[in-house]
């Protein structure tokens, strides 16, 4: 009862210190900017781990951090297999061949504005679908192993990739590409120098929702057959047996790759379209 | 009239498309099946043949329909077979969830928007939270309700709120901080309060922007129910249907309950736009 007590009261100070910090005078530098979010993000974690512990929550139910974390330190060796499974050989093959032959194919259709006009809809409507639906399917054609992941993803994120390439082909406008028309530039040195330039911060769209995607269709495409290794595969089975500290702990590694995936194209796009006003901030 | 032309053509050209790739992939076991019973096919068998199999690898477009019509509209939607009573499981469980998701997204902007240290705490886990595959932790939900007690609906809208949640958080957020400076002095110059400001103009700017972000949500919460009927071996749902498709190999049977999962979606989203389309007129901002 005593730990109900406490994390109650460690929610009200670290409130307290947040609302403080966030209306002091240094409100707007680096560190209160920072500090406020990880403090908050402690003390969801201490307040779990009090909650959980005075409540008696059963492990099985709901694991304290501090078990997640014992578990994460005891199994590196099995969570690294999953993590190459699935993220290098299935989510991050996907979705370069999925990104990769999406870009080239819009850079194809950009030449037919009928094709185009055509395939913006049906790109747009596609992407709003359910395709994860088609992870039984494609596991069935490839196999149990990382192919058919890697089919699934590229599935995934072929149309939004394609719908937001083709958006951006055409945000060049008409003044533009008559200037390059004056300059006697022909078709491949427009693209080149002009079209994919302007297009840039709708790609890095693409390729920042894909980035989720792609670890979303591989881990849910292992629920359907995978091998003995990957995080999906986990998951599932050790949800069964449960071993609920083992799924946090495959969780906390679907996090991390996550968030870095994501800040790693993220962090490509800051370097490429520095000149785009959402940038300069 | 030409856009329309123009989709045609691309819907034609993929309906095509799959034709070809039935008759390749499905003429392997056509071809094995007519060896083992000693007899040569000419090509117009073996393209009859292929795109009537029982259980083909790539079903053709035909049979698909054929079964989604069976199992529609000749089947009572009573029936375990029906498709449309797995799907009003399913959309039960998504249009909780996108409610539960919506009304949570929504009151938590108005509280990033009014108090900082929430704008400056909690925001940036929402954001990061996105880069997360959610949908890792839905077996996990369900086995954990399901050992409390808790089982069938509500566990998969909480699957299915979560999902629609953040992208309605996000959006709204964006829509109420949407006015920009003029009109808000405007308003503090006519003396209005801020439960005044809020109603008056912050929420109406930030139409826009939640219908935006709600067609997202509705769509992402049919992906988190249909993957919250998954590990449980659920018999009933969409999800279901495909899990136990991909058991028995029946990928005729998948491929309906994909295009029933498909047609949902679209419609769901659709209806969330003619939402849009009714409240932008009311509000006098149609295009």
């Amino acid at each position: 009862m005593i730990e109900v007590i406490v994390s109650f009261f460690t929610w009200i100070f670290a409130c307290w210190v947040n609302v403080k910090l966030s209306h002091s005078a240094l409100s707007d530098t680096r560190a209160v900017k920072l500090a406020v979010p990880i403090l908050f993000g402690v003390t969801v974690i201490v307040v779990w781990e009090l909650l959980v512990r005075g409540l008696q929550v059963p492990q099985v139910i709901l694991p304290t951090p501090s078990a997640i974390a014992v578990k994460f330190a005891a199994s590196t060796d099995l969570l690294w297999a999953d993590f190459i499974q699935t993220f290098v050989k299935g989510a991050l093959s996907g979705y370069l061949m999925g990104c990769g032959s999406a870009f080239l194919i819009a850079l194809l259709i950009d030449r037919m504005p009928f094709l185009q006009m055509g395939l913006l809809p049906v790109g747009n409507f596609v992407a709003a679908l359910p395709i994860v639906g088609t992870a039984p399917i494609l596991v069935m054609w490839f196999g149990f192993d990382w192919h058919s992941k890697a089919a699934v993803v590229v599935v995934m994120v072929f149309f939004p990739m394609l719908v937001n390439t083709l958006q951006g082909l055409t945000t060049s406008d008409h003044m533009q590409r008559d200037l390059m028309k004056t300059y006697a530039a022909n078709h491949f040195q427009t693209l080149l120098k002009l079209r994919l330039p302007m297009a840039m911060p709708f790609i890095f769209n693409g390729l920042k929702i894909s980035t989720t995607l792609a670890l979303i269709g591989a881990i849910v495409a292992e629920f359907f057959g995978s091998p003995i290794v990957g995080m999906g595969f986990r998951i599932s089975t050790e949800v069964g047996r449960l071993g609920l500290d083992m799924v946090w702990a495959e969780i906390v590694v679907a996090a991390i790759a996550g968030s870095a995936f994501y800040g790693l194209v993220a962090t490509l796009e800051k370097g490429v379209t520095f000149w785009h006003p959402s940038q300069r901030g | 009239m030409k856009k329309a032309f123009a989709i045609l053509t691309v819907i034609c050209t993929i309906v095509i498309l799959w034709y070809g790739a039935a008759v390749k992939m499905n003429a392997k076991w056509s071809l094995e099946a007519a060896s083992r019973a000693g007899v040569t096919l000419t090509t117009s068998e073996l393209i009859s043949k292929t795109l009537n199999q029982e259980r083909p690898v790539l079903p053709a477009p035909h049979q698909v329909a054929s079964e989604f019509w069976k199992t529609t509209i000749e089947k009572k939607i009573t029936s375990k077979r029906s498709l449309i009573f797995h799907g009003w499981i399913t959309l039960r469980a998504t249009m909780l969830g996108f409610l539960i998701g919506t009304f949570g997204g929504i009151i938590l902007s108005v509280g990033i928007l009014h108090i900082r240290a929430m704008d400056m705490g909690f925001m940036p886990w929402a954001i990061a939270s996105q880069t997360i595959p959610i949908l890792a932790i839905a077996p996990m939900i369900i086995v954990v309700l399901n050992s409390v007690g808790i089982q069938g609906l509500i566990p998969k809208a909480i699957i299915s709120a979560y999902l629609s949640f953040f992208p309605v958080l996000v959006g709204m957020v964006k829509g109420l901080r949407s006015p920009d400076q003029m009109q808000l002095d405007l308003l503090s110059t006519y003396h209005a309060s801020k439960p005044e400001t809020f109603f008056k103009l912050r929420l109406p700017s930030s139409m826009p922007y939640l219908f935006t972000s709600m067609k997202v949500g509705i769509a992402a919460s049919l992906v988190g129910t249909i993957v919250g009927e998954l590990p449980t071996g659920a018999i009933r749902g969409l999800g279901a249907r495909l899990l136990t498709g991909s058991y028995y190999g029946q990928t005729i049977q998948m491929w309906a309950a994909l295009f029933a999962a498909a047609l949902l979606a679209a419609s769901l989203v659709a209806l969330v736009g003619l939402a849009e389309k009714a409240v932008m007129k009311r509000m006098g901002m149609d295009r």
